[in-house]
């Protein structure tokens, strides 16, 4: 295994509300080496844009902050940077998309300027060589004329467009780490088939690590080296995608995993769904967060938090059953 | 576009002849017979004289013969006779038109640019000091009429620290080249600019501070912070650019009120523009001149509002059409 790009550690984040502090993020651990991608998945509210915004961050702040833990990027803690030094990460050596490509280009700006913008900002040169280099950047990400698509404004592009303009943007500084956070969500099916394939394109041809957080798991099962599941500010589940797929150890995974529509399932049948919704993060119990949603709980599921159980090399979950067989083996 | 263009100024033009027959018609309902003021200052008010005068200025025709005299002699440039003053009127208005668009064009601007910055300012830290200040002020700007306000300037500057002069556009016995009486009027302008232009910087300073609120919200400023753009230029380019965009469309509707509001700065600061003309001529009752301005400051209403149409176009690619 390669020196990971990317190496977090027992990250936590609190945010500090009136009706209490919230652990948006509790002990969260992952890496990600060069070239590989790593998907997080989990329901809304779970904390994956939260992770994607505290390596860059962007945590808003107050109420959010940082309280434990470490962010390695290339051997450099993010969390102890001054916010100048983080600027120059930012855009540079991270870069970012985001879910929502109809909003996330600044109108007043052409599509052109805004990626020579950041070209400018972490390399030296001349306006006109950023402005060369933001029309290479729109060719490489597929775009159809790119020197004419540099001229226009946001508006005049669709989604997609707008989201490879992104893609374009991200990757104009040549980041050693990506991070997209549900890049297709607001995107048709057929473009978001398209998106995928260009992500997947410009690992393989760049080398750049890409951390997807997403909801789509045929895109994980497709794409994905690794996976690491939240829930509640919590990684529950981590390792190897086909691992996880297809021997999910947390019964939230299997839930996950159980209500994706198959094309070969009964048509009349429900889909599965896991009931009740994420819970509030202020008022979170002792014990699993994911205990009263869950069909198998126990009551020794409430007394204590479950610590992750190795289910094969690199694949762990955070479940009591695991750890009552890791007793017994 | 060159269709569109053709439009605006079809619709100009329909709206100029509305404002002539309307002002007009106004002016008619109004009471007061002007014959009897041109005679009253004259010295003397017998029925023959004011007969006379009464045929000499066209009031003894029908009011529908009136008004078409007076629309044809306007198309053509003429907007009739001052009673009072005894010039013609386009002639007279023209002469009162410089200061008052100087006394407004430097009202707005400082209130645009002041405001915007302290808009801007407030944004910053919408709980902050900065912030309540911003409040308090345009609280105060806002509901203080500007008369008011003029007066207390000039109990405050005219007397208690005597800085600025509190009347009038030009000192007579001041010498000088053009520099000299540049100064000397940038020097009287310091107090009427102020006084009109506070109540304006404080809506432009809430209105920038509400509308940067929203704007650094949106997803853009976070895809700008991502990408490594410093905070300074977050908010003065990424943000203010489009927050610009909201108050420069209210300014520019406000360019009628700012001119109403010019008539009351100037009558404090008898500062010869079209306000004091105004508040003259309709002492006087003199018609074809409060006519007159009425027609004038539509038509600058108007102007302003296309000129604001083209500068949000500029601002704002999503307005410009195209494709």
């Amino acid at each position: 295994m390669t020196e990971p790009v990317l190496d977090i550690r027992n990250l936590k984040v609190d945010f500090v509300t009136r009706r209490g502090v919230a652990h948006v993020l509790d002990d969260v651990s992952f890496s990600v080496a060069a070239g590989e991608l790593l998907a997080i998945v989990g329901e809304s509210g779970c904390g994956k844009s939260m992770t994607a915004l505290s390596i860059l961050g962007l945590i808003p702040s107050p109420p959010g902050r940082i309280v434990g833990g470490s962010i390695l990027f290339q051997g450099r803690d993010l969390t102890r940077l001054r916010q100048s030094e983080l600027r120059r990460i930012r855009g540079g050596d991270i870069a970012m998309i985001f879910q929502e490509p109809m909003t996330s280009l600044n109108p007043v700006f052409t599509c052109g300027e805004q990626i020579a913008e950041a070209v400018r900002l972490h390399q030296k040169v001349s306006p006109r060589a950023a402005l060369a280099r933001a029309v290479e950047m729109l060719r490489a990400v597929g775009i159809p004329e790119p020197e004419l698509r540099a001229r226009a404004y946001p508006h005049q592009l669709s989604g997609g467009m707008r989201q490879r303009v992104m893609i374009a943007m991200a990757l104009s500084c040549e980041p050693r780490l990506l991070i997209a956070d549900e890049p297709t969500t607001a995107l048709d099916v057929t473009v978001q088939a398209q998106i995928f394939a260009l992500l997947d394109e410009l690992r393989q041809k760049t080398g750049t690590a890409i951390i997807l957080i997403t909801h789509d798991m045929g895109a994980v099962a497709e794409m994905a080296d690794k996976v690491a599941v939240m829930y509640a500010g919590r990684i529950i589940e981590r390792g190897p995608a086909d691992a996880v797929l297809d021997n999910p150890g947390h019964p939230y995974t299997r839930g996950l995993l159980a209500s994706i529509p198959r094309i070969d399932a009964d048509p009349d049948a429900d889909l599965p769904e896991i009931p009740g919704i994420v819970p509030a993060l202020t008022d979170l119990g002792r014990g699993c967060a994911f205990a009263p949603r869950c069909a198998l709980a126990v009551p020794a599921c409430n007394a204590a938090q479950p610590h992750h159980v190795a289910m094969s090399r690199d694949h762990s979950a955070a479940c009591i059953r695991l750890q009552a067989n890791e007793v017994s083996a | 576009m060159f269709k569109a263009i053709l439009r605006q100024l079809l619709y100009v033009a329909a709206l100029i002849l509305a404002v002539l027959v309307l002002n007009f018609l106004l002016i008619q309902l109004a009471p007061g017979d002007p014959a009897e003021v041109i005679a009253g200052e004259m010295g003397g008010a017998n029925a023959e004289v004011m007969a006379a005068i009464r045929e000499q200025y066209g009031l003894d025709k029908p009011v529908l013969t009136q008004l078409a005299l007076y629309l044809g002699r306007a198309l053509q440039g003429d907007l009739g006779t001052s009673y009072f003053y005894n010039r013609p009127v386009a002639e007279l208005i023209l002469s009162r038109l410089g200061p008052t668009l100087l006394l407004v064009a430097t009202a707005l601007a400082f209130a645009l640019i002041i405001g915007t910055r302290l808009g801007m300012l407030a944004s910053r830290n919408p709980r902050g000091i900065a912030s309540a200040l911003v409040t308090v002020l345009s609280l105060v700007g806002y509901s203080a009429p500007v008369f008011w306000t003029g007066l207390m300037l000039v109990i405050l500057f005219g007397a208690t620290i005597p800085l600025f002069p509190i009347a009038g556009m030009i000192d007579v016995v001041k010498q000088g080249g053009p520099l000299g009486r540049a100064l000397d009027i940038a020097h009287h302008l310091v107090l009427p600019a102020l006084t009109l232009g506070l109540v304006y910087l404080a809506q432009y300073s809430r209105l920038t501070r509400a509308a940067m609120l929203e704007v650094l919200g949106a997803d853009y400023i976070r895809t700008a912070r991502a990408k490594g753009v410093s905070e300074r230029q977050v908010f003065g380019r990424h943000a203010f650019r489009n927050a610009l965009l909201p108050v420069v469309t209210v300014a520019g509707m406000q360019f009628g009120t700012i001119i109403s509001g010019a008539v009351l700065v100037e009558t404090v600061f008898s500062w010869p523009g079209l306000g004091t003309l105004a508040f003259q001529s309709i002492l006087a009752r003199d018609y074809p001149t409060v006519m007159g301005i009425l027609f004038f400051s539509t038509l600058i209403v108007i102007i302003a509002n296309l000129l604001t149409d083209f500068i949000s176009r500029l601002l704002d690619p999503r307005l410009a059409g195209g494709r």
